[in-house]
């Protein structure tokens, strides 16, 4: 599984990052986790509101900071 | 419904700590007591209320409403739309490119940029809970009445070539925008209150303290005599000393309304707000990412020349 952090690196992205971090930690599986902050490679991707979660090139959410409970659900 | 507040305060203060009606302290204690108890209520409230309505609202949809649509039309409609479609600074440039590559003319992209932070739900609910609603209404009016007159200013000024050019060659990808159910919206609506509560707290707190201290001490018509209408370059002093303050709503707005009690006068006190709200170092710094230094001057001049007019126009008419 791939999942991809899109986000120019604002606090925000970090925390995202974290939490996403934590599911695949809780979750006990295997997934590679990307950082996206080139502009243009988030926008090629759809998104226009950071920070965005993709999960296997599907976007999964944007625009806001998602909790590890919520991260869960879209790895599932 | 809001008398509630000003009777527990009144309890409080009087009932409880036995102080006397008219006394500086008391004056003090109760304008915290009230105001911390209403505006907390209010914001909580009506930021969840505003967070279900922004659910209906991404960015990508609102794109999507203002492409091939007449130019005045478009400054309007993208006026509103800033203040519903969620935003923080630092997704102002992917929001910009996105909305540049969907054709959005620039001056248009401009007057979401502005209504966006400028008319936020909590300069709305401080100005509703501590001004009244007149004030709040007619900040929310003359706010999108700015962000339309500067967009379609800077619009005008054909400054496409100021835009940085790597915006230009991104292509932007089409992405199904995950569908939120019922459920999802009132989990976002919650999230929303307690990301803007634990971030604005503090300073809503220092705020109303200031803003209680004015009301107990500082003499009636104190501010009158030295920023009242006869003072011509009051409402630029208001505009300068506003910019700095940035993100700060929260906590100047309480110290604003004590100040216009004490002879501010009403045109000066819109102006300072929204050059609080408006003109942001941080986000100029973010928006330099997309934006030449010849925009970024332009759109500030602009932004602020419109924001002094309007310190004018009221501090004339009332």
């Amino acid at each position: 599984m791939k999942i991809q952090i899109l986000g120019p690196g604002c606090p925000r992205c970090q925390t995202l990052a974290d939490n996403v971090h934590k599911a695949v930690q809780e979750l006990g599986i295997d997934a590679e986790i990307e950082k996206v902050t080139e502009m243009g490679k988030i926008m090629s991707l759809g998104v226009m509101s950071t920070p965005g979660i993709v999960v296997d090139g599907k976007v999964k959410g944007t625009g806001r900071l998602f909790t590890v409970d919520e991260i869960k659900k879209m790895l599932k | 419904m809001l008398k509630i507040f000003t009777n527990f305060a009144d309890f409080i203060t009087f009932q409880i700590l036995g102080l006397n009606q008219g006394e500086h302290l008391s004056e003090a204690i109760h304008f915290f007591i009230e105001d911390t108890l209403k505006i907390f209520f209010l914001l909580v409230t009506i930021i969840f209320v505003v967070a279900i309505v922004r659910s209906f609202f991404p960015p990508e949809r609102t794109r999507r409403f203002l492409t091939k649509k007449k130019i005045i039309v478009a400054h309007v409609l993208a006026a509103l739309l800033g203040v519903v479609t969620p935003f923080c600074s630092c997704s102002a440039c992917p929001l910009f490119i996105g909305f540049v590559e969907a054709g959005i003319p620039l001056g248009v992209t401009f007057s979401f940029l502005i209504s966006s932070p400028m008319v936020n739900e909590v300069a709305l609910v401080l100005l509703f809970g501590l001004f009244g609603w007149k004030i709040a209404v007619i900040y929310l009016v003359t706010g999108i009445l700015v962000a339309v007159v500067a967009g379609f200013v800077i619009g005008r000024l054909n400054m496409e070539k100021y835009v940085a050019d790597y915006v230009w060659e991104i292509r932007m990808g089409e992405a199904e925008i995950p569908q939120l159910s019922w459920h999802d919206r009132i989990e976002y609506a919650k999230g929303y209150v307690k990301d803007i509560i634990s971030r604005i707290w503090p300073y809503v707190l220092g705020g109303i303290a200031v803003g209680a201290l004015v009301h107990g001490y500082v003499p009636q018509d104190f501010l009158l005599r030295y920023a009242g209408p006869s003072n011509p370059v009051a409402v630029p002093i208001a505009v300068l000393l506003g910019v700095p303050l940035y993100s700060n709503a929260a906590g100047v707005i309480p110290i604003v309304q004590a100040l216009m009690a004490k002879g501010l006068p009403l045109g000066t006190t819109l102006a300072f707000m929204m050059a609080v709200t408006a003109l942001s170092f941080p986000e100029m710094v973010i928006l330099s990412q997309v934006l030449k230094r010849q925009l970024i001057i332009t759109f500030v001049g602009v932004v602020t020349t419109a924001i002094i007019m309007v310190g004018y126009i009221f501090n004339f008419i009332i």
